[in-house]
């Protein structure tokens, strides 16, 4: 369930653009106004308040935000206005070009996002950055992770509930077959986690646990200093149990000394037209601190107005 | 009379001398004949490959009926294909490549020559078709060297403008060229920098590189992939597709191709009637000397060749 509140009467495009460049104009900035309005429209209505304002002023409204705000509230408040598709692309873009194995954007993007939107992420990428987002991530990664993040966003995988039970089996044996041999990076192993459909997937790994007595996640964690261990469990929790997922995302970027405010961004402009509430009540589960509440003490400024404002309070 | 006749009968249903069946002569005989049971008598004598003196009858020969089947059915299958969607034939001859055995070489078809949003509608299909992705019946029913390749190359949604990065392209014509060197050339197909550049990049970028190759090291690069025929045809369908239908189109009609090489006829002309059959026609004539047209008309008969025809865009001879 989605965090975002949208007021009960909407204001037209065109009022909405008048009141932005309003924000805009003069000295200083209104950020407020700007949280006020685009905290709450839809991904439609954006999409139409972008319209608009550049038809209307001849410019884009992006760019008018990059030049007018600054910082981490820039980035929440631009990754946020985006389409779901553009978002993607841009944060998988910024992935690749910054490449580091610890990144979870493309897992993420992979592997909770439906086939559809997936591809709808390909084709938003192709007219971002004239290139195909498996080549970027292809030419910019190495090794296991190549062999696994190609794979991962190239899928287009069947949607349907349909499960084959023997072949979920058989799977699981393979499965348990390549991690007892430490062969994570093994074909069979990628072609059943990047190709199956999620349906199937979860029945694998239920199939695995009644057979070999442990949950499949439980059997990557030899090294916990492994990150390509900890991306296939990334992988895993992301299309079988995304809210938790994402909880643990967010607990992660908050607890500590400082904040990963890219990854708490990510989660919060991501997720907030999809399942942030439930995300919110994952994570109260596991550290009984409301999220809003966490993110409030680990945030300032203008920035904590646009999370808090997401967050649906 | 009779002789004339039964040699044009013979020919008909003789499944020599060309595709498909010509049905008017056969009508026409029918029409003739009437009454005269005798010439269709002394005829089944005669013929000894479809007819052999069993008992007191001149039984029919089931090897000869099932090719008799196949001409008779070309007309018939080239319409149904031509009637259906471009993305379920594409996903259906893709599902014949993965559990029907047929030719790995036509799942690289149509993977590279078609436009990345035909590829995704061919996927789409063969998710409503098949229950499954292609992707995934592809990984799971190829277990050999190919694997690699040919999951890539259905997973690929290209770019499709035309921007390229010529430095790029220079060095990965040379990384090939090392791959080459370094790998053996069985080997070559499973090389991850190989596969990595054929299936994801553009091909207006590939183009590029397929030039810097021939320009940095003296050879084509299809000439140095001799030793693998699937990539060397990965390769060609990228860089030149028409060509590449071309040599399809000619295997056909050469002496005692086999029936998946037949096919391909029916296969390519269909799916590329309304795409890119002028240029195949010019590669045609470039690689053979002779015009589609020609061949077809002297080695194909009656509807079949017609429809043929009137898919390449010619008037019917």
């Amino acid at each position: 369930m989605a965090t975002l509140t949208v007021p009960a009467t909407v204001p037209s495009p065109t009022e909405d653009s008048e009141q932005l460049r309003k924000a805009f104009e003069g000295w200083g900035t209104n950020e407020a106004l700007i949280i006020s309005i685009l905290a709450h429209r839809n991904a439609s209505q954006r999409r139409l308040i972008r319209e608009t304002y550049a038809r209307i002023y001849g410019e884009m409204l992006l760019k008018s935000l990059n030049d007018e705000i600054s910082g981490d509230f820039e980035r929440a408040v631009i990754l946020w206005t985006l389409d779901p598709a553009e978002r993607d692309a841009m944060l998988a873009n910024e992935a690749v070009r910054n490449w580091k194995q610890g990144n979870r954007a493309l897992i993420e993007i992979a592997c909770s996002r439906t086939s559809t939107e997936l591809f709808a992420v390909r084709q938003a990428y192709h007219a971002l950055f004239k290139r195909s987002l498996e080549e970027d991530v292809a030419a910019h990664t190495t090794g296991s992770f190549r062999k696994l993040l190609v794979p991962l966003v190239s899928s287009y995988r069947y949607e349907g509930p349909e499960v084959n039970m023997k072949l979920a089996k058989s799977e699981a044996k393979i499965l348990h077959e390549k991690i007892s041999d430490k062969a994570y990076d093994h074909e069979d192993l990628i072609r059943i986690l990047t190709t199956r459909s999620k349906a199937q997937l979860i029945a694998t790994l239920n199939q695995f646990n009644n057979e070999f007595g442990s949950a499949f996640n439980k059997n990557l964690k030899s090294d916990p200093k492994d990150e390509f261990l900890a991306s296939l469990r990334a992988a895993v929790r992301c299309f079988s149990c995304p809210e938790r997922y994402f909880a643990k995302v967010a607990r992660v970027a908050i607890e500590g000394l400082g904040t990963d405010e890219n990854a708490l961004t990510r989660v919060i402009t991501t997720r907030a037209e999809v399942d942030l509430q439930l995300i919110k009540e994952a994570y109260m589960k596991r550290t009984s601190v409301p999220l809003d509440r966490a993110v409030a003490g680990d945030t300032s400024g203008d920035y904590e107005r646009m999370l808090i404002a997401l967050l649906g309070a | 009379m009779a002789t004339d006749e039964q040699l044009a009968l013979t020919r008909a249903l003789s499944g020599d001398g060309g595709l498909g069946v010509e049905e008017s002569t056969l009508v026409s005989i029918i029409g003739k004949w009437r009454k005269k049971p005798e010439h269709i008598s002394s005829f089944r004598k005669s013929f000894n490959r479809l007819f052999s003196i069993t008992g007191h009858i001149e039984k029919c020969e089931d090897d000869h009926m099932q090719k008799l089947v196949i001409e008779f059915s070309r007309f018939h299958q080239i319409t149904v294909l031509w009637a259906m969607h471009p993305h379920e034939r594409d996903a259906r001859w893709a599902n014949q490549v993965i559990h029907k055995n047929h030719p790995s070489s036509i799942l690289v078809e149509i993977a590279s020559t078609r436009s990345a949003e035909e590829l995704l509608g061919a996927r789409k299909a063969y998710q409503t078709l098949f229950h499954h992705s292609l992707e995934e019946d592809v990984a799971y029913q190829v277990k050999d060297s190919k694997s690699k390749l040919l999951v890539g190359l259905v997973s690929a949604y290209r770019y499709e403008g035309q921007k390229v990065d010529n430095d790029v392209a220079k060095s990965e014509a040379k990384a090939i060229h090392n791959a080459l060197k370094t790998a053996g050339a069985n080997k070559i197909i499973e090389n991850d920098e190989v596969v990595r550049i054929l299936t994801t990049r553009s091909k207006p970028h590939l183009k590029a590189v397929f030039k810097y190759y021939k320009e940095l090291h003296g050879k084509y690069l299809e000439e140095d992939l001799s030793g693998d025929a699937l990539l060397q045809q990965t390769v060609l369908c990228l860089d030149s597709p028409a060509s590449y239908f071309s040599q399809v189109i000619n295997s056909a009609f050469k002496e005692g191709a086999n029936h998946a090489e037949t096919e391909g006829l029916s296969r390519v002309m269909v799916s590329r009637s309304d795409v890119d059959i002028e240029e195949i026609k010019e590669a045609y004539a470039k690689l053979y000397g002779a015009k589609l047209a020609d061949v077809i008309s002297k080695k194909t008969h009656g509807y079949f060749r017609d429809s043929l025809l009137s898919l390449a865009g010619e008037a019917r001879a």
